[in-house]
Protein backbone atom coordinates (compact mmCIF):
# COMPACT_ATOMS: atom_id res chain seq x y z
CA UNK A 1 0.00 0.00 0.00
CA UNK A 2 1.31 3.44 -0.91
CA UNK A 3 0.80 6.45 1.33
CA UNK A 4 -0.49 9.74 -0.02
CA UNK A 5 2.12 12.43 -0.38
CA UNK A 6 1.85 15.54 1.74
CA UNK A 7 -0.37 18.05 0.00
CA UNK A 8 1.45 21.26 -0.76
CA UNK A 9 -0.21 22.15 -4.05
CA UNK A 10 -2.68 25.02 -4.26
CA UNK A 11 -6.28 24.10 -4.92
CA UNK A 12 -9.36 22.94 -3.18
CA UNK A 13 -9.01 21.77 0.38
CA UNK A 14 -8.67 18.09 1.17
CA UNK A 15 -11.95 16.81 2.57
CA UNK A 16 -10.69 13.39 3.61
CA UNK A 17 -8.41 10.56 2.52
CA UNK A 18 -10.03 7.67 0.65
CA UNK A 19 -8.82 4.18 -0.21
CA UNK A 20 -8.57 3.71 -3.96
CA UNK A 21 -8.06 0.18 -5.30
CA UNK A 22 -6.70 0.24 -8.83
CA UNK A 23 -6.29 -2.74 -11.16
CA UNK A 24 -2.64 -3.34 -11.99
CA UNK A 25 -1.40 -5.85 -14.50
CA UNK A 26 -1.08 -6.84 -18.12
CA UNK A 27 -3.38 -9.09 -20.12
CA UNK A 28 -5.23 -11.58 -17.95
CA UNK A 29 -2.78 -11.33 -15.07
CA UNK A 30 -3.22 -8.70 -12.40
CA UNK A 31 -4.48 -7.63 -8.99
CA UNK A 32 -5.94 -4.61 -7.24
CA UNK A 33 -3.46 -2.30 -5.53
CA UNK A 34 -4.65 0.18 -2.93
CA UNK A 35 -3.58 3.82 -2.70
CA UNK A 36 -4.58 6.45 -0.18
CA UNK A 37 -5.68 9.53 -2.07
CA UNK A 38 -6.90 12.93 -0.81
CA UNK A 39 -10.51 13.62 -1.73
CA UNK A 40 -11.40 17.16 -2.75
CA UNK A 41 -14.51 19.09 -3.70
CA UNK A 42 -15.67 18.60 -7.33
CA UNK A 43 -12.97 15.96 -7.87
CA UNK A 44 -13.52 13.47 -10.70
CA UNK A 45 -12.49 9.82 -10.81
CA UNK A 46 -10.05 10.78 -13.58
CA UNK A 47 -8.51 13.34 -11.18
CA UNK A 48 -7.98 10.50 -8.70
CA UNK A 49 -6.26 8.30 -11.28
CA UNK A 50 -4.11 11.23 -12.42
CA UNK A 51 -3.17 11.98 -8.80
CA UNK A 52 -2.04 8.38 -8.31
CA UNK A 53 0.08 8.45 -11.46
CA UNK A 54 1.65 11.85 -10.80
CA UNK A 55 2.26 11.55 -7.08
CA UNK A 56 2.18 7.92 -6.01
CA UNK A 57 3.13 5.57 -8.86
CA UNK A 58 4.28 6.93 -12.24
CA UNK A 59 4.12 3.43 -13.80
CA UNK A 60 0.30 3.44 -13.71
CA UNK A 61 -1.14 3.26 -17.24
CA UNK A 62 -4.49 4.77 -18.20
CA UNK A 63 -6.01 6.60 -21.14
CA UNK A 64 -7.58 10.04 -21.40
CA UNK A 65 -7.53 13.03 -23.73
CA UNK A 66 -10.10 15.82 -23.51
CA UNK A 67 -11.12 15.62 -19.81
CA UNK A 68 -14.50 17.18 -20.65
CA UNK A 69 -16.66 14.27 -21.82
CA UNK A 70 -16.17 14.64 -25.55
CA UNK A 71 -13.46 12.24 -26.68
CA UNK A 72 -14.66 9.02 -25.03
CA UNK A 73 -11.15 7.90 -24.05
CA UNK A 74 -11.28 7.66 -20.26
CA UNK A 75 -14.01 5.09 -19.58
CA UNK A 76 -13.20 2.68 -16.75
CA UNK A 77 -15.04 0.42 -14.33
CA UNK A 78 -15.72 2.36 -11.14
CA UNK A 79 -17.09 0.44 -8.14
CA UNK A 80 -18.33 -2.25 -10.51
CA UNK A 81 -19.99 0.01 -13.10
CA UNK A 82 -18.59 1.31 -16.38
CA UNK A 83 -18.38 5.11 -16.36
CA UNK A 84 -16.75 8.05 -18.11
CA UNK A 85 -14.27 8.97 -15.41
CA UNK A 86 -13.73 12.59 -16.46
CA UNK A 87 -17.37 13.46 -15.79
CA UNK A 88 -17.91 11.22 -12.76
CA UNK A 89 -17.61 13.04 -9.46
CA UNK A 90 -15.91 11.03 -6.74
CA UNK A 91 -18.47 12.25 -4.20
CA UNK A 92 -21.25 10.59 -6.23
CA UNK A 93 -19.64 7.15 -6.48
CA UNK A 94 -17.43 6.72 -3.40
CA UNK A 95 -18.78 3.99 -1.10
CA UNK A 96 -17.71 3.91 2.57
CA UNK A 97 -14.59 5.91 1.75
CA UNK A 98 -13.58 3.40 -0.93
CA UNK A 99 -13.24 3.45 -4.68
CA UNK A 100 -12.40 0.48 -6.89
CA UNK A 101 -11.19 1.40 -10.37
CA UNK A 102 -10.60 -1.21 -13.07
CA UNK A 103 -10.34 -1.34 -16.85
CA UNK A 104 -13.51 -1.62 -18.97
CA UNK A 105 -15.01 -5.11 -18.89
CA UNK A 106 -15.61 -7.22 -22.03
CA UNK A 107 -12.36 -5.99 -23.59
CA UNK A 108 -8.77 -7.28 -23.35
CA UNK A 109 -6.50 -5.33 -21.00
CA UNK A 110 -3.35 -3.78 -22.41
CA UNK A 111 -2.01 -2.64 -19.06
CA UNK A 112 -3.58 -1.46 -15.80
CA UNK A 113 -6.60 0.71 -16.69
CA UNK A 114 -6.02 0.83 -20.45
CA UNK A 115 -8.36 -1.57 -22.23
CA UNK A 116 -7.67 -2.67 -25.80
CA UNK A 117 -10.48 -1.09 -27.86
CA UNK A 118 -9.66 -3.13 -31.00
CA UNK A 119 -12.59 -5.60 -30.67
CA UNK A 120 -14.95 -2.69 -30.03
CA UNK A 121 -14.00 -0.93 -33.27
CA UNK A 122 -13.83 -4.17 -35.24
CA UNK A 123 -17.51 -4.58 -34.45
CA UNK A 124 -18.14 -1.14 -35.95
CA UNK A 125 -16.60 -2.43 -39.17
CA UNK A 126 -18.67 -5.63 -39.05
CA UNK A 127 -21.87 -3.59 -38.62
CA UNK A 128 -20.88 -1.50 -41.66
CA UNK A 129 -20.64 1.63 -39.55
CA UNK A 130 -18.93 3.67 -42.25
CA UNK A 131 -20.70 6.21 -44.44
CA UNK A 132 -21.07 5.17 -48.08
CA UNK A 133 -21.43 8.33 -50.16
CA UNK A 134 -23.80 8.43 -53.12
CA UNK A 135 -22.65 11.76 -54.52
CA UNK A 136 -19.36 13.30 -55.50
CA UNK A 137 -17.79 16.57 -54.42
CA UNK A 138 -19.15 18.16 -57.59
CA UNK A 139 -22.77 17.59 -56.55
CA UNK A 140 -24.69 20.12 -54.50
CA UNK A 141 -24.96 19.46 -50.77
CA UNK A 142 -28.25 17.68 -50.03
CA UNK A 143 -30.69 19.64 -47.91
CA UNK A 144 -32.02 17.63 -45.00
CA UNK A 145 -34.77 19.20 -42.94
CA UNK A 146 -34.37 18.65 -39.19
CA UNK A 147 -38.10 17.89 -39.15
CA UNK A 148 -37.97 14.75 -41.28
CA UNK A 149 -38.66 11.42 -39.57
CA UNK A 150 -35.28 10.01 -40.62
CA UNK A 151 -33.35 13.00 -39.30
CA UNK A 152 -35.20 12.83 -35.97
CA UNK A 153 -34.24 9.15 -35.60
CA UNK A 154 -30.64 10.06 -36.32
CA UNK A 155 -30.74 12.95 -33.83
CA UNK A 156 -31.75 10.54 -31.08
CA UNK A 157 -28.72 8.31 -31.69
CA UNK A 158 -25.93 10.38 -33.24
CA UNK A 159 -24.15 11.81 -30.20
CA UNK A 160 -22.23 8.61 -29.38
CA UNK A 161 -18.67 9.41 -28.21
CA UNK A 162 -17.40 5.83 -28.75
CA UNK A 163 -16.38 5.46 -25.12
CA UNK A 164 -17.17 1.73 -24.93
CA UNK A 165 -19.24 2.05 -21.74
CA UNK A 166 -22.27 0.34 -23.33
CA UNK A 167 -20.06 -2.46 -24.72
CA UNK A 168 -18.64 -3.00 -21.26
CA UNK A 169 -22.07 -2.92 -19.57
CA UNK A 170 -23.75 -5.33 -22.02
CA UNK A 171 -24.58 -8.86 -20.80
CA UNK A 172 -24.96 -10.11 -24.36
CA UNK A 173 -21.48 -8.88 -25.31
CA UNK A 174 -20.16 -10.85 -22.33
CA UNK A 175 -22.01 -14.03 -23.31
CA UNK A 176 -21.74 -13.93 -27.10
CA UNK A 177 -18.40 -13.02 -28.63
CA UNK A 178 -19.97 -12.64 -32.09
CA UNK A 179 -22.36 -9.95 -30.89
CA UNK A 180 -21.63 -6.56 -32.44
CA UNK A 181 -22.70 -4.68 -29.32
CA UNK A 182 -24.82 -1.60 -28.67
CA UNK A 183 -22.50 1.12 -30.02
CA UNK A 184 -21.83 -0.51 -33.39
CA UNK A 185 -25.52 -1.26 -33.93
CA UNK A 186 -26.49 2.23 -32.79
CA UNK A 187 -24.06 3.61 -35.37
CA UNK A 188 -25.50 1.33 -38.06
CA UNK A 189 -28.98 2.64 -37.18
CA UNK A 190 -27.92 6.27 -37.74
CA UNK A 191 -26.61 5.33 -41.20
CA UNK A 192 -29.70 3.26 -42.04
CA UNK A 193 -31.67 6.50 -41.59
CA UNK A 194 -29.20 8.69 -43.46
CA UNK A 195 -30.78 9.57 -46.81
CA UNK A 196 -27.34 10.47 -48.22
CA UNK A 197 -25.94 7.00 -47.54
CA UNK A 198 -25.89 4.25 -50.17
CA UNK A 199 -24.68 1.29 -48.13
CA UNK A 200 -27.91 0.04 -46.63
CA UNK A 201 -28.23 -3.22 -48.55
CA UNK A 202 -24.93 -4.51 -47.16
CA UNK A 203 -25.55 -2.96 -43.76
CA UNK A 204 -29.02 -4.46 -43.27
CA UNK A 205 -27.63 -7.83 -44.37
CA UNK A 206 -24.69 -7.54 -41.94
CA UNK A 207 -26.80 -6.69 -38.88
CA UNK A 208 -29.31 -9.48 -39.70
CA UNK A 209 -26.63 -12.17 -39.22
CA UNK A 210 -25.88 -14.21 -36.10
CA UNK A 211 -23.99 -11.54 -34.14
CA UNK A 212 -26.27 -8.73 -35.24
CA UNK A 213 -29.26 -6.92 -33.78
CA UNK A 214 -31.34 -10.04 -33.07
CA UNK A 215 -28.85 -11.23 -30.47
CA UNK A 216 -29.87 -8.29 -28.24
CA UNK A 217 -31.90 -9.38 -25.19
CA UNK A 218 -33.25 -5.88 -24.52
CA UNK A 219 -31.73 -5.80 -21.03
CA UNK A 220 -31.16 -2.07 -21.58
CA UNK A 221 -27.87 -1.93 -19.66
CA UNK A 222 -26.54 0.21 -22.53
CA UNK A 223 -29.31 2.73 -22.05
CA UNK A 224 -28.81 2.62 -18.28
CA UNK A 225 -25.06 3.30 -18.47
CA UNK A 226 -24.64 5.49 -21.57
CA UNK A 227 -22.95 8.64 -20.28
CA UNK A 228 -24.50 10.86 -22.94
CA UNK A 229 -28.01 9.54 -22.39
CA UNK A 230 -28.50 7.63 -25.62
CA UNK A 231 -30.72 4.57 -25.91
CA UNK A 232 -28.93 2.04 -28.13
CA UNK A 233 -31.61 -0.55 -27.30
CA UNK A 234 -34.13 1.62 -29.15
CA UNK A 235 -31.77 1.83 -32.14
CA UNK A 236 -31.36 -1.96 -32.08
CA UNK A 237 -35.16 -2.35 -31.97
CA UNK A 238 -35.30 -0.15 -35.07
CA UNK A 239 -32.78 -2.41 -36.79
CA UNK A 240 -34.83 -5.47 -35.82
CA UNK A 241 -37.89 -3.96 -37.50
CA UNK A 242 -35.96 -2.92 -40.60
CA UNK A 243 -34.25 -6.32 -41.01
CA UNK A 244 -37.53 -8.18 -40.54
CA UNK A 245 -39.19 -6.05 -43.21
CA UNK A 246 -36.27 -6.68 -45.56
CA UNK A 247 -36.38 -10.43 -44.84
CA UNK A 248 -40.13 -10.65 -45.46
CA UNK A 249 -39.75 -8.70 -48.72
CA UNK A 250 -36.98 -11.12 -49.74
CA UNK A 251 -34.31 -8.41 -49.88
CA UNK A 252 -31.86 -10.27 -47.66
CA UNK A 253 -31.20 -13.42 -49.66
CA UNK B 1 -29.65 -15.53 -33.58
CA UNK B 2 -30.19 -14.33 -37.11
CA UNK B 3 -33.28 -12.67 -38.55
CA UNK B 4 -34.80 -15.98 -39.71
CA UNK B 5 -34.62 -17.61 -36.28
CA UNK B 6 -35.79 -14.37 -34.66
CA UNK B 7 -38.84 -14.18 -36.90
CA UNK B 8 -39.64 -17.90 -36.48
CA UNK B 9 -39.48 -17.58 -32.71
CA UNK B 10 -41.79 -14.53 -32.70
CA UNK B 11 -44.20 -16.12 -35.19
CA UNK B 12 -44.47 -19.32 -33.15
CA UNK B 13 -45.02 -17.22 -30.00
CA UNK B 14 -47.88 -15.49 -31.81
CA UNK B 15 -49.40 -18.86 -32.70
CA UNK B 16 -49.00 -20.13 -29.14
CA UNK B 17 -50.62 -17.20 -27.30
CA UNK B 18 -54.25 -18.10 -28.12
CA UNK B 19 -53.45 -21.84 -27.89
CA UNK B 20 -52.01 -21.41 -24.37
CA UNK B 21 -55.06 -19.44 -23.25
CA UNK B 22 -57.31 -22.16 -24.64
CA UNK B 23 -55.16 -24.90 -23.12
CA UNK B 24 -55.34 -23.30 -19.66
CA UNK B 25 -59.09 -22.77 -20.00
CA UNK B 26 -59.47 -26.47 -20.88
CA UNK B 27 -57.41 -27.49 -17.84
CA UNK B 28 -59.55 -25.35 -15.52
CA UNK B 29 -62.74 -26.62 -17.11
CA UNK B 30 -61.67 -30.26 -16.90
CA UNK B 31 -60.67 -30.06 -13.23
CA UNK B 32 -63.62 -27.91 -12.12
CA UNK B 33 -66.13 -30.12 -13.88
CA UNK B 34 -64.44 -33.19 -12.45
CA UNK B 35 -63.96 -34.83 -15.83
CA UNK B 36 -62.39 -38.28 -15.67
CA UNK B 37 -59.72 -39.52 -18.05
CA UNK B 38 -62.42 -41.52 -19.80
CA UNK B 39 -64.58 -38.37 -20.20
CA UNK B 40 -61.65 -36.50 -21.72
CA UNK B 41 -60.66 -39.32 -24.05
CA UNK B 42 -64.29 -39.62 -25.09
CA UNK B 43 -64.14 -36.06 -26.35
CA UNK B 44 -60.69 -36.11 -27.93
CA UNK B 45 -60.71 -39.55 -29.62
CA UNK B 46 -61.46 -39.20 -33.29
CA UNK B 47 -61.75 -35.43 -33.06
CA UNK B 48 -60.05 -33.66 -35.97
CA UNK B 49 -60.44 -30.30 -34.20
CA UNK B 50 -58.54 -31.36 -31.08
CA UNK B 51 -55.93 -33.10 -33.22
CA UNK B 52 -55.27 -29.94 -35.25
CA UNK B 53 -55.31 -27.78 -32.10
CA UNK B 54 -52.66 -29.80 -30.30
CA UNK B 55 -50.54 -30.64 -33.35
CA UNK B 56 -50.26 -26.90 -34.03
CA UNK B 57 -49.43 -26.30 -30.36
CA UNK B 58 -46.77 -29.03 -30.27
CA UNK B 59 -45.09 -27.89 -33.49
CA UNK B 60 -45.09 -24.21 -32.48
CA UNK B 61 -43.71 -25.06 -29.02
CA UNK B 62 -41.01 -27.30 -30.51
CA UNK B 63 -39.76 -24.61 -32.89
CA UNK B 64 -40.03 -21.85 -30.28
CA UNK B 65 -38.34 -23.89 -27.56
CA UNK B 66 -35.55 -25.21 -29.76
CA UNK B 67 -34.57 -21.70 -30.84
CA UNK B 68 -34.68 -20.52 -27.22
CA UNK B 69 -32.54 -23.40 -25.98
CA UNK B 70 -30.11 -22.71 -28.84
CA UNK B 71 -29.60 -19.21 -27.44
CA UNK B 72 -29.03 -20.49 -23.91
CA UNK B 73 -26.62 -23.21 -25.13
CA UNK B 74 -24.60 -20.61 -27.04
CA UNK B 75 -24.51 -17.85 -24.44
CA UNK B 76 -24.23 -19.93 -21.28
CA UNK B 77 -23.07 -23.32 -22.55
CA UNK B 78 -20.35 -22.22 -24.95
CA UNK B 79 -21.71 -24.25 -27.88
CA UNK B 80 -21.23 -22.75 -31.34
CA UNK B 81 -21.19 -23.44 -35.04
CA UNK B 82 -22.40 -26.79 -36.36
CA UNK B 83 -22.72 -28.39 -32.92
CA UNK B 84 -25.04 -25.58 -31.84
CA UNK B 85 -27.35 -26.00 -34.83
CA UNK B 86 -27.32 -29.81 -34.51
CA UNK B 87 -28.31 -29.46 -30.86
CA UNK B 88 -31.15 -27.11 -31.82
CA UNK B 89 -32.50 -29.50 -34.44
CA UNK B 90 -32.14 -32.52 -32.13
CA UNK B 91 -33.91 -30.72 -29.27
CA UNK B 92 -36.72 -29.56 -31.55
CA UNK B 93 -37.21 -32.99 -33.12
CA UNK B 94 -37.25 -34.78 -29.75
CA UNK B 95 -39.71 -32.21 -28.37
CA UNK B 96 -41.95 -32.53 -31.42
CA UNK B 97 -41.73 -36.34 -31.29
CA UNK B 98 -42.74 -36.49 -27.63
CA UNK B 99 -45.54 -34.00 -28.15
CA UNK B 100 -46.94 -35.65 -31.27
CA UNK B 101 -46.83 -39.03 -29.52
CA UNK B 102 -48.95 -37.58 -26.71
CA UNK B 103 -51.39 -36.08 -29.23
CA UNK B 104 -51.59 -39.43 -31.01
CA UNK B 105 -52.37 -41.13 -27.71
CA UNK B 106 -55.41 -38.95 -26.99
CA UNK B 107 -56.93 -38.48 -30.45
CA UNK B 108 -56.47 -41.86 -32.16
Amino acid sequence: MSEAVAETRPGKAVEKIIDVSIWRGQGDEGRYETFRVPMRESQTVLDIVTHVQRHLDPTLSYRFACRVGVCGSCAMTVNGRPRWTCRTHVSKVVENGKLEIGPLANLPVIKDLAADMTPFFEKWQEAKGTFKPTKSRDDALPEISPQTAERRLIDAAIECINCGVCFSACDTVRWNEDYMGPAALNRAWTLVNDVRDGGNAGRIFAVAQGGGCHACHTHQSCEQHCPVGLNPTASIAGLKRRTMQAYIRGDLE
Amino acid sequence: MNVRLYLLQRATALVMVPLIVGHLAIIFYATRQGLTAADILGRTRGSLGWALYYVAFVLAASVHGAIGVRGIAMEWGGLWGRALDLMMWAFGIVLAGLGLRAVYAVVI
